[in-house]
């Protein structure tokens, strides 16, 4: 209850008013398609060097907190997720937007995300010793099946069918091997300078995500002589918190999935959204409405990936090992002021260790109290006419992929791999289980050879891989997602052919 | 208001390439770029805004320093794009690593190798040691070689990746003690190195004194030896490896500072060979630098192309065999 003694911190003037901004400005960057919640916070760091270290915590917290949430918007809204995180969103939110309910999207997403980042948050606040241990328990062989486990939603995910899906994530998976690889010192299908550093995934999500979307507008422009205006029905917010309520399921499979996997150092933010969503979707009664814009899927998305924000910095606070890359950051922000985290934190400088995790707790609400605000404001943005809308979508989405590494190469990425994309999905191919590709792919690779690696030295590869109630348990969930596909896929047959898909697409 | 409006023109003049900084009085008019090849929030990105930020100073550049981070490939990208595309005017600078991109070129496969950079100052060195976790039965390195000889190729160790100074101290020790060790580089660099030692993934680790210095803190490792040719101020009880009796030089510290491209007139070369290591001296930076754990080394050009050029000679021979 020690942080109950420092709330008062957090209320002075000064303080709130840079819990203000850090919110405010947090909701605007993490809207912006390419500034991920890892860029935001470090381009915030420079302004915390003239701060007293609580104060540059409480900027931080508060933007860290905020951009995670506001890369809803532009996924609801344009189908941009600005962060992997935001992928499941799409899915769903967007699909709502087409229908005229952007508002409620928006308001569903931000009541989700405050829902499961408080809870995250605590957790954070009275289970730090026990998270962190579990944090450590997943070791090269764990990560690598929960990797797996992440490959197996490829082909339920997004697709008009099952091989469409496992083959669009394969292409993901392939793109994951470009570049050059750290462990084994290869290079690999670098085939242009651009390509040296991999593929980013920032610049590949845009792209997969927005270029579709601009070739579709900019031809329906010129085939749809009056552009077709969407009316944008009002939304009040007590129906979105009674809705919220009445998804409980949703709500809390994706606050828990959320801060279960947000822990795993190295994998969790990325698809903590995604396994919810998947797992959301396995157990409701209305499964069939997934994809469509229904609610259970916003819910469950955006309320994992806040919930993840908590737990994902136990690493960080508690071991001094940054567990993801914005924890990467925040370890800089510290260290400016000679904090070092861990007991040093927590015992001789309890006052900036409370304050920056009350700020966060404190900066989900406003974050939620804000969004609320402006959601039927935004929510227009899809009244904007199509042609002005591509227009304005290239733009961002060229901003945002030269952004994350100051790279024309990034660029090119993105025109290219959305360009692909286009085609790929008149053929009902889609993006999701693609990026799905692209994201596991390392994590499973990487560590594979690793574990290998120390299997070989040790106990040998069968043992290593498939011994320990952890591996074991985890392979169990492995073959049971594969299982419960595969029973799905022969209960019902889903559509197959392009028409199917199409009439599908047709159809929202 | 006067002054920036100038100062926008000048600015502009400049960069439509009439005029060209030829290291008289003025240069620079106009603030400097410094590339660093790693992601923002890294060692060497924060180091690198913690060592320019008082570069506006009229005793330093009197214009500050924007940092540029072009990540990628453990730092070939942004190398690679600093030898072939930055602009030699003396406004592109960059941030190195060594031993990381000599022994990458000597590795293969860039388009740089230490000729293709000529360097202005050090400004520090951030030597790796060797960890193990706080419950590990190991207590000195005469422990550790024991376990390695009586397990060869058993002995599993972390380090963040290949042709990186962890990877050069591992070859040291190999070499060294005269046992054959398994080293497991890790794709997630010094952090996902140090969990590996903490989780007890790995039986031991070499990693960066600066985060080994913090981990200890916590209470989460032991320092068996440092892979220098003296003992470091941050950790004054932890005895290098030639104290333990393993011929192992400091050719594995990790050497940061900025150089410019090749082709850089030599008059801009020489002021900033002049200025930079009194800017890296400031006090302020100083402060900054200890508090957060990262030893300061600072080096003249003249010091560090010697420097560079007897790693060149270590490093080919020592990654000859591989």
């Amino acid at each position: 209850m020690e942080f109950l003694g420092y709330f008062g911190e957090v209320f002075t003037p000064f303080s709130f008013g840079l819990l203000l901004i850090g919110t405010i400005g947090g909701l605007i960057l993490g809207a912006t398609p390419g500034l991920s919640p890892t860029m935001a916070v470090a381009l915030l760091i420079p302004f915390t060097f003239r701060l007293e270290a609580a104060q540059g915590l409480i900027l931080l917290g508060a933007a860290y907190t905020s951009t995670v949430a506001g890369g809803a918007v532009s996924a609801i809204l344009l189908k941009i997720p600005g962060a992997p995180a935001n992928i499941a969103t799409t899915l769903d939110g967007h699909t709502m937007a087409k229908k005229g309910q952007g508002a409620r999207a928006l308001q569903l997403s931000f009541l989700a995300s405050a829902v499961g980042g408080v809870f995250g948050v605590l957790l954070l606040i009275f289970l730090t010793p026990v998270l962190a241990t579990w944090a450590l328990a997943f070791g090269p062989s764990h990560l690598f099946w929960l990797a797996i486990l992440g490959v197996t939603i490829i082909g339920t995910l997004d697709s008009s069918s099952v091989v469409k899906g496992l083959l669009a994530g394969c292409i993901g998976l392939w793109l994951a091997t470009i570049g050059f690889d750290d462990i084994m010192g290869a290079q690999r299908f670098i085939f242009h300078p651009s390509l040296s550093g991999g593929i980013n995934v920032i610049p590949a999500l845009i792209g997969l995500f927005a270029i579709p979307q601009v070739i579709t507008m900019f031809s329906n422009g010129r085939t749809q002589a009056s552009a077709e205006v969407i009316k944008v029905e009002p939304s009040p917010i007590g129906d979105a918190i009674r809705e919220i309520f009445r998804r409980s399921r949703s709500l809390t499979i994706g606050t828990l999935t959320g801060s279960v996997i947000g822990l795993i150092p190295g994998v969790g933010g990325q698809i903590a959204g995604l396994v919810a969503y998947d797992q959301s979707k396995k157990f409701s009664p209305e499964r069939d409405k997934f994809g469509t814009g229904h609610s259970e899927g916003i819910i469950a998305a955006e309320s994992a990936n806040n919930a993840m924000v908590g737990p994902s910095l136990v690493p960080l606070l508690t071991l001094s090992i940054p567990g993801s890359p914005t924890a990467a950051v925040l370890l800089g922000g510290l260290l400016i002021h000679g904090i070092f985290p861990g007991s040093d934190l927590f015992d001789n400088h309890p006052e900036v260790a409370w304050t920056f995790i009350n700020s966060m707790l404190i900066g989900q609400i406003l974050m939620c109290i804000f969004g609320l605000y402006i959601a039927g404001l935004a929510a227009r943005v899809a009244q904007v006419p199509q042609s002005v809308m591509a227009a304005t979508v290239l733009g961002l989405a060229v901003f945002g992929s030269y952004s994350v590494q100051n790279s024309m190469g990034d660029v090119y990425v993105m025109m290219t791999l959305g360009t692909g994309m286009y085609f790929l999905e008149r053929f009902g191919f889609s993006a999701a289980p693609l990026v799905l590709g692209l994201i596991l792919g390392p994590i499973a690779e990487a560590n594979f050879i690793q574990g290998s690696m120390i299997a070989n030295a040790t106990s040998g590869i069968g043992q290593y891989f498939f011994t320990g109630p952890l591996n074991v348990t985890l392979l169990m969930i492995v073959l049971a997602s594969v299982a419960y596909s595969v029973w799905m896929e022969m209960r019902n047959k889903r559509y197959v052919t392009k028409d199917d898909a199409v009439s599908k697409e047709e159809a929202l | 208001m006067k002054k920036y409006i100038a100062a926008a023109a000048v600015a502009l003049t400049a960069m439509t390439g009439s005029a060209f900084a030829d290291g008289h009085g003025d240069y620079p008019e106009r603030p400097v770029m410094l590339m660093v090849s790693y992601g923002a929030g890294g060692a060497t990105d924060f180091q690198a805004r913690i060592v320019t930020m008082t570069a506006g100073n009229e005793d330093a550049l009197g214009m500050p320093v924007a940092i540029i981070n072009k990540p990628g490939a453990g730092g070939r990208v942004g190398w690679n794009w600093f030898a072939t595309q930055a602009d030699a005017d003396g406004y592109t600078m960059g941030a190195y690593n060594i031993p990381h991109f000599i022994a990458q070129s000597i590795e293969g496969g860039v388009s740089y190798s230490a000729d293709s950079f000529e360097p202005i100052a050090n400004w520090g060195a951030d030597p790796a040691v060797f960890v193990v976790a706080a419950d590990s039965e190991f207590n000195s390195m005469a422990d550790v070689v024991s376990y390695a000889t009586a397990n060869p190729g058993g002995l599993t160790f972390s380090g963040a990746g290949l042709f990186v100074g962890h990877h050069i101290a591992a070859l040291q020790l190999e070499k060294a003690a005269g046992v054959k060790l398994a080293y497991i580089p890790n794709s997630a660099g010094g952090s996902g190195a140090m969990k590996a030692v903490i989780a007890g993934e790995v039986l031991g680790g070499v990693n960066n004194l600066s985060d080994a210095f913090r981990a200890r803190a916590a209470g989460n490792v032991k320092i068996l030896g440092v892979f220098d040719n003296e003992r470091n101020e941050f950790m004054e009880d932890v005895p290098t490896m030639q104290e333990q009796g393993y011929d192992i030089d400091n050719s594995s510290v990790n050497f940061r500072g900025v150089m410019v491209p090749k082709g850089t007139p030599q008059a801009i070369i020489d002021d900033l060979a002049a200025t930079v290591p009194e800017m890296f001296a400031n006090s302020r930076v100083a402060g900054k630098m200890k508090a957060g754990g990262s030893p300061m080394h600072i080096m003249t050009r003249d010091e560090v192309l010697e420097m560079w050029a007897a790693r060149q000679v270590t490093l080919t021979e020592l990654l000859a065999g591989l």
